[in-house]
């Protein structure tokens, strides 16, 4: 197998997949980009924390018009895992309203975005349902 | 009126909609010169200009417009503030006069956005050779548009309806669609319009899906626009004549916030903080209640968006949006008439526009010269905008009389 490069720089690949947040050392404000400072105290230390890959969503669009290019329809949500707020995709279910449900519990997924002229395969992650929408896992 | 109050003296919108034969700077100037004529007023008496334009935020409107109507050398500030620009623009020229520096100024808010098509979103440029970089703050190797969320307008909003829907319970995609069905209903009186046709619900839940739960409809309209107004202290309002006193109206607030920050604030945009904020910044600096208000026009870029404003400018109980809605009071008939303009859904949403004619309609209520559609015995009424990034701006209108 090829090498591998995460889609962003928050997610962590490897035997255990996850997201990673800037946390801010002072207040325990956390973010997914590249920090200047916190935004929440104005301090500008940070470490890296570990994101709990479990949540449950909070908020979702089914996007069926996007830009050229962006394949449609998908979900888009925000997924509460324990406390942190993430923006990602719902993955692995259909994309419609009778199987993405405010409040179901949700895991993060990784998946192929796709390999570059080099060989080097781009990961990318979403969160899929736990359990199918009958109840059965 | 006090010394240190801030009346709109003139106040324009253009139509909007298409209007291929005028460019940004003929759209700014017919706004511009209707308001100067409507307060009876020249470009001689500006003591500032504020402009806004968002598509061409570095083309410096504000010069372009003194050069079709009058370079009388004083200070232009062409500003840029996502949705919320027209508010920025007034509320610039207001700040001129309270600080005293003049007493008189011009807000304008232009617009060219017919065609547009859908905002936010989009990827990275393609290159020759694909070779995963990551660039940028997330450290990307390819597009994250639709791969982590979307940046689609209509995608974000919906979300910020569904969150309260979650929260609250009943947001249902049918109750989202019978407050388009609404705002489509009160466009019909307003010929100023982009669209002014009456839609059924069903019509509205069976057109074009763009993000669930908003169809095309639920979405605010591209279109082309200008509106404008004319601010006067109060000291200076008492020298004028009797018309001119009795035609204005008097802004009791004046209030812009931005999010502040709270967890999850940065993953989808939080539009519901920065508006309770400035809410409560304006009923304070008013001493107007939500009971007081005649109208509101308030921000409904898209449906969804409606209803969590609802609770936003406290127009209800806490968490009450879905029942308050379902109480009828919003149409134009009821108790708090809500966008009787047609609302950016039918009326359109000229983005730099939008945020001087909101207070364009309010006014003429007020003033009660708003014909058909007119809300009788109006005194008091809100204009609020917001832009995502997040900028809020909320005024509060009230008529000489009151």
């Amino acid at each position: 197998m090829g090498r591998q490069v995460p889609l962003v720089d928050y997610l962590v690949l490897g035997e255990q997949p996850h997201l990673e947040a800037n946390e801010c050392t002072s207040c325990g404000a956390r973010y997914f980009d590249r920090r200047n400072a916190c935004a929440s105290c104005g301090a500008t230390s940070f470490h890296k924390a570990a994101i709990t890959t479990e949540g449950e969503l909070r908020a979702y669009t089914i996007v069926s018009m996007a830009a050229p290019g962006v394949p449609v329809p998908f979900v888009a949500a925000v997924i509460d895992c324990d406390g942190t707020s993430i923006r990602a995709n719902i993955i692995n279910t259909e994309p419609d309203p009778e199987n993405v449900k405010l409040g179901m519990k949700v895991r993060l997924a990784t998946y192929t975005v796709g390999t570059d002229d080099e060989g080097t395969e781009a990961i990318g992650f979403g969160f899929a349902p736990l359990e199918a929408p009958d109840g059965n896992r | 009126m006090a010394t240190d109050d801030v009346w709109i003296l003139g106040i324009h919108m253009t139509k909007f909609g298409k209007h291929p034969d005028l460019d940004t700077i003929d759209l700014a100037a017919d706004a511009a010169l209707n308001a100067l004529g409507d307060g009876g007023v020249s470009m001689k008496d500006m003591g500032v200009v504020a402009a806004g334009n968002l598509m061409a935020a570095n083309a410096g409107i504000g010069q372009q417009l003194q050069k079709q109507l009058g370079q009388t050398g004083v200070p232009v500030y062409n500003v840029a503030n996502a949705c919320a620009t027209g508010a920025t623009a007034l509320r610039t020229a207001i700040m001129a006069i309270k600080a005293g520096e003049c007493d008189m100024g011009l807000a304008v808010g232009v617009e060219k956005l017919s065609g547009a098509g859908l905002l936010g979103g989009g990827g990275m440029a393609k290159a020759d050779k694909k070779v995963y970089e990551p660039r940028g703050r997330y450290g990307s190797v390819a597009t994250i548009d639709g791969r982590i969320g979307t940046e689609t307008m209509p995608g974000v909003f919906a979300q910020v309806g569904m969150e309260y829907g979650h929260k609250h319970g009943g947001a249902t995609f049918e109750l989202f669609a019978r407050i388009s069905e609404k705002n489509h209903a009160h466009s019909t009186l307003n010929p100023l319009a982009t669209y002014s046709k009456k839609m059924s619900l069903e019509e509205i839940m069976g057109d074009v899906m763009i993000a669930y739960p908003n169809t095309r409809p639920m979405c605010s309209a591209n279109c082309d626009g200008a509106a404008a107004a004319v601010v006067v202290s109060g000291s200076k309002l008492k020298t004028l004549d009797p018309t001119q006193r009795r035609r204005a109206v008097k802004v009791s607030a004046s209030v812009l916030t931005t999010d502040p920050w709270e967890e999850a604030c940065q993953v989808l945009p939080n539009v519901n903080t920065l508006t309770r904020n400035a809410a409560d910044q304006a009923y304070e600096q008013s001493g107007v209640s939500p009971e007081d208000l005649d109208l509101v026009e308030l921000h409904d870029c898209f449906a969804t968006a409606e209803l969590v404003h609802y609770d936003n400018l406290g127009l209800c109980a806490p968490g009450e949006a879905v029942p308050f809605f379902e109480s009828g009071a919003t149409w134009r008939d009821g108790q708090k008439p809500v966008n009787v303009s047609g609302g950016l859904e039918s009326k359109g949403h000229p983005i730099a526009a939008t945020g001087i004619a909101n207070i364009w309609e309010v006014c003429h209520h007020l003033r009660g010269e708003a014909g058909d559609r007119q809300i009788e015995g109006a005194t008091v009424g809100l204009a609020h905008v917001i832009g995502l990034g997040s900028a809020c701006g909320v005024h509060i209108l009230e008529s000489a009389a009151a």
